[in-house]
């Protein structure tokens, strides 16, 4: 009887409750005066640009970092969290954007890890699975228990991570960023599993950058920018629109204004590519394709399904096994030896998909990782040692014309904030004048403002003439840039579609792999 | 998940860290010095006193400073490329013998084509024996810790069958070559002040003294300075970003060992053609692990590897003084002295890092404070 009445005022209280949250980094304030009411049974969305304190939140509310000063008040009690552990017993469970999964482990294994009980396997494991089938059931959370990890596909894996989060009886759920590996339809059956969790009374805190995911799925909404909740919204009572005003702290154009595309001659072409990894996988097959001067050719995917190796093949990063690729009129074979400098010196720009690996020097200054593939040119002076005065005055220039913040030549790469940090790289290869340019992911992990910003100046080199291969995870992106579409699914072109006959419907089959009758 | 720390002022890195290392060693070596039953004020003053103040002291301890000099700029230039250089020790072995081969084959030839061509061949064998690691490492991807131990293992049985067989000074038992032409010879520092009327007393500090500072500064504009450099400090922080940009990173690698090991290769003047003038097995006596430690110490950096250098060089002098005038403190015990400071200043470099960080940004904070509301 008391218990049925504790468990009554509980229910009057919101899930999570956040008051007053501050915390900084030395000199750097990440969050400020935090307040946050999570509804029992709702899936709430956090949404602000790179930058804007949402991990550090999230951090605090799975005890990765402790706040300063504030409270925070889980169904009606203050807790102190001084670590996971402590988040996970007050039926807090998170999953990470990056997954946190033993690849050579069984689903099983996965999710035994953390609670294996005594000495022996047994137990724990026994009582995972029993929590697993019952999870499946449930949920609809349908994964084989007894599959490697490293053969499931990047939803299933999603899976694995939520059932790890709710084990310990998640009242409350974090979802960092999930649709970001996903296809548009695996990304709705992950909605529709959210939806029966918040029916059976679980509160969901979902992070994001994508606005129509929050228009489709949320019930509520937090805004946050500079380390400050600046709004709190009904998912029905606002619009985009608002939302991005909110977020960036300006009005913000979210539609590219496309015009259409003036294609001149072929500038780049690939015909019956392929490439087989050293372990005997295919990677590449038969890929052929021509992408005009003046033209944008998307390629749309899901991640992981060769558009990595399509773009490094073609930059010269990595070797290819049958066909050839034209770039600039000059003819390569897989028998020729092939370098990044070679492809370069035919003129040809790379924006890396991945940044921070490839495409920054994280610890170099930004000047100098401004000149990264131009040290031996005329940007690090004319003579034979450095010339820093002209390594800084080019690092400064690129800062002023593509909008670099701050715009300090001497700060070290790696305290840019993501939208700069790829600002910084579009301003090296766009300034260079390339006859092609390879753009890999160019607005990943960037803020509204500077994506609208980066759009803008592609479109700009498309109509100065260059020939530009686009590949995008978000499928947004791909379609209101591209000229004409290209899906890739297992490392084979399923089809080119025109951008205007193209809808998210259509290309969704398509990255499953269904190919289509029609082809632009 | 821890706490992240706070980023360290540059003027702390360099300066504070450096200082509380070294402090603690000696403080830890104070105290084993005390349990032993003698006084560590008596044992410093010896110490400080024989590395730097004696007659001929500092000229001992800076001929010895030269070889850390040599060896610290290998270590330190192959890490720039993040390349471990373990091999100092047999690529400076290998250095020696090139010295003497060169000598040799040029005797009877004058001093100012003999004498550089001595020098290169020092450097060239080194850096051959840098390359061939290098190369391994940069085509075939064998570890190059793994590969430069190896080459040190075969650079010293080397140097034991050529010295004890082909290049054995004839009726001579000990294994060391005959002597080398005098044209060979670098000149003595206390002969050339002499020159100028200064009197000092007679030490082994010769001209490779002035080659490793020159050394130094060729070093700093290579890093900084050159194209090369770039592609050296890129590899060093993301080799993928590298190749990305279209550095040809096999190349470069090879490169850079190669310039490594000449710097090791040239340790061997100091002892062969400045001191010795032949070649001796066992030479190297571990200046080139030592070196490890000073580029550590010396944080890659020019200025800190010389100051490291004199710092190791002090310790070697210093330590023979202390050997010399305490009957309870031995050889052995002053080796334990350099083994505290290399653990505390190398191995445990950083230990101090985050609660030193702590404090200052907690001090600093306080000051900020203060400037606001003031």
């Amino acid at each position: 009887m008391r218990w049925v009445q504790t468990h009554r005022i509980q229910d009057m209280f919101p899930a999570l409750n956040l008051n007053n949250i501050s915390k900084s980094f030395g000199l750097v304030q990440a969050n400020k005066n935090i307040d946050l009411e999570v509804a029992l049974g709702s899936i709430h969305g956090i949404i602000g640009e790179n930058g804007a304190g949402k991990s550090t939140l999230m951090n605090i509310i799975y005890g990765m970092h402790r706040a300063d000063t504030g409270e925070i008040t889980i169904g009606g009690t203050k807790v102190d969290m001084r670590s996971p552990a402590d988040a996970i017993q007050y039926g807090i469970g998170m999953v990470h954007q990056h997954f946190m999964l033993i690849p050579t482990f069984t689903v099983l294994e996965n999710i035994t890890l953390g609670s294996e009980g005594g000495l022996m396997l047994g137990e724990g494991r026994d009582k995972a699975l029993k929590h697993l089938q019952h999870l499946s059931s449930s949920y609809g959370l349908e994964v084989d228990p007894h599959a490697l990890v490293s053969d499931l596909n990047v939803g299933q894996r999603q899976r694995v991570e939520i059932i790890k989060a709710l084990k310990g009886g998640a009242k409350v759920l974090i979802l960092d960023e999930p649709t970001g590996v996903l296809t548009p339809q695996e990304a709705d059956q992950l909605f529709e599993i959210l939806k029966v969790l918040r029916d059976d009374g679980v509160s969901i805190l979902l992070i994001t950058h994508k606005l129509t995911e929050v228009m489709d799925i949320t019930d509520t909404v937090s805004i946050m920018r500079q380390g400050e909740m600046v709004g709190h919204r009904k998912t029905s009572e606002t619009s985009p629109q608002e939302l991005a005003e909110l977020m960036v702290g300006r009005a913000v154009l979210l539609e590219v204004d496309h015009t259409p595309a003036k294609p001149a001659e072929v500038r780049l072409s690939a015909s019956g590519l392929g490439y087989t990894n050293q372990q005997g996988v295919v990677e590449l097959e038969n890929i052929s394709f021509e992408v005009r001067s003046g033209e944008i050719l998307g390629i749309a995917g899901v991640s992981g399904n060769g558009q990595t190796q399509l773009m490094e093949a073609l930059a010269g990063m990595m070797p290819f096994s049958t066909g050839t690729v034209n770039i600039l009129g000059k003819t390569l074979t897989a028998e020729d030896s092939i370098t990044p400098r070679a492809i370069r010196d035919l003129g040809l720009g790379h924006i890396p998909e991945d940044r921070h690996t490839h495409g920054l020097i994280l610890p170099f200054e930004a000047r100098e990782t401004m000149i990264l593939g131009f040290h031996d040119t005329e940007l690090a002076g004319s003579g034979k040692l450095f010339d820093y005065t002209a390594i800084q005055q080019n690092c400064a220039d690129k800062m002023t014309h593509f909008d670099v913040r701050p715009s300090n030549p001497r700060l070290n790469a790696k305290n840019f904030s993501g939208g700069n940090q790829q600002k910084i790289v579009i301003a090296r290869e766009f300034s260079a004048n390339p006859g092609v340019l390879l753009v890999g992911q160019p607005t990943r992990g960037v803020d509204v403002g500077a994506i609208e910003f980066i759009h803008k100046q592609l479109l700009e080199l498309r109509d100065a003439g260059c020939a530009i291969l686009l590949v995008s995870v978000e499928l947004d992106e791909v379609m209101s840039l591209s000229d004409r579409i290209m899906v890739l699914c297992d490392g084979q072109n399923i089809g080119i579609v025109a951008a205007e006959d193209a809808d998210r419907q259509t290309l969704g089959l398509m990255m499953a792999g269904q190919k289509q009758e029609t082809a632009a | 998940m821890s706490k992240p720390t706070p980023p360290l002022p540059r003027w702390a890195d360099i300066v504070l860290l450096p200082m509380i290392n070294l402090f603690t060693a000696l403080f830890l070596c104070g105290l084993i010095v005390l349990a032993i039953g003698e006084n560590p004020i008596t044992a410093l003053e010896v110490m400080i006193n024989g590395a730097f103040v004696y007659k001929g002291a500092l000229g001992y301890t800076l001929f010895y400073t030269t070889n850390f000099i040599f060896t610290g700029l290998a270590v330190a230039t192959a890490f720039h490329a993040r390349l471990f250089n373990i091999g100092a020790e047999g690529q400076a072995a290998l250095g020696g013998l090139g010295a003497t081969l060169v000598a040799f084959a040029l005797s009877g030839l004058p001093s100012i084509f003999a004498l550089p061509m001595a020098l290169a061949g020092a450097a060239l064998f080194g850096a051959f024996w840098g390359v061939v690691p290098g190369y391994l490492q940069a085509k075939r991807g064998s570890h190059i810790v793994i590969t430069t131990i190896m080459f040190n293992f075969i650079a010293a049985a080397l140097l034991v069958w050529l010295l004890a067989g082909p290049m054995l000074e004839p009726g001579q038992h000990s294994p060391q070559s005959s002597l080398l032409p005098e044209a060979t010879w670098l000149t003595k520092i206390h002969e050339i002040l002499a020159w100028f009327g200064i009197k000092v007393a007679a030490t082994p500090l010769n001209t490779s003294f002035l080659l490793a500072l020159l050394g130094c500064l060729i070093f700093w504009i290579l890093i900084w300075r050159t194209r090369l450099g770039y592609e050296i400090r890129a590899i060093g922080q993301n080799q993928e970003a590298a190749h990305y940009s279209g550095i040809n990173v096999t190349r470069v690698i090879i490169i850079t060992m190669a310039i490594s090991a000449a710097f090791a290769g040239l340790m061997a003047i100091n002892q062969i053609q400045g001191v010795s003038h032949k070649l001796i097995l066992g030479f190297t006596a571990g200046y080139g692990f030592t070196g490890i430690a000073v580029a550590l110490m010396g944080r890659n950096h020019p200025i800190g590897i010389c100051l490291a250098a004199i710092l190791f060089g002090a310790l070697v002098q210093g330590g023979t003084e202390l050997d010399f005038e305490f009957q309870i403190i031995t050889r052995e015990m002053v080796l334990l002295i350099q083994g505290m400071i290399i653990l505390f200043s190398g191995a445990l470099a950083y230990m101090f890092n985050p609660p030193l960080a702590r404090f200052l940004a907690r001090f600093l904070r306080v000051r900020t404070k203060e400037k606001n509301y003031g």
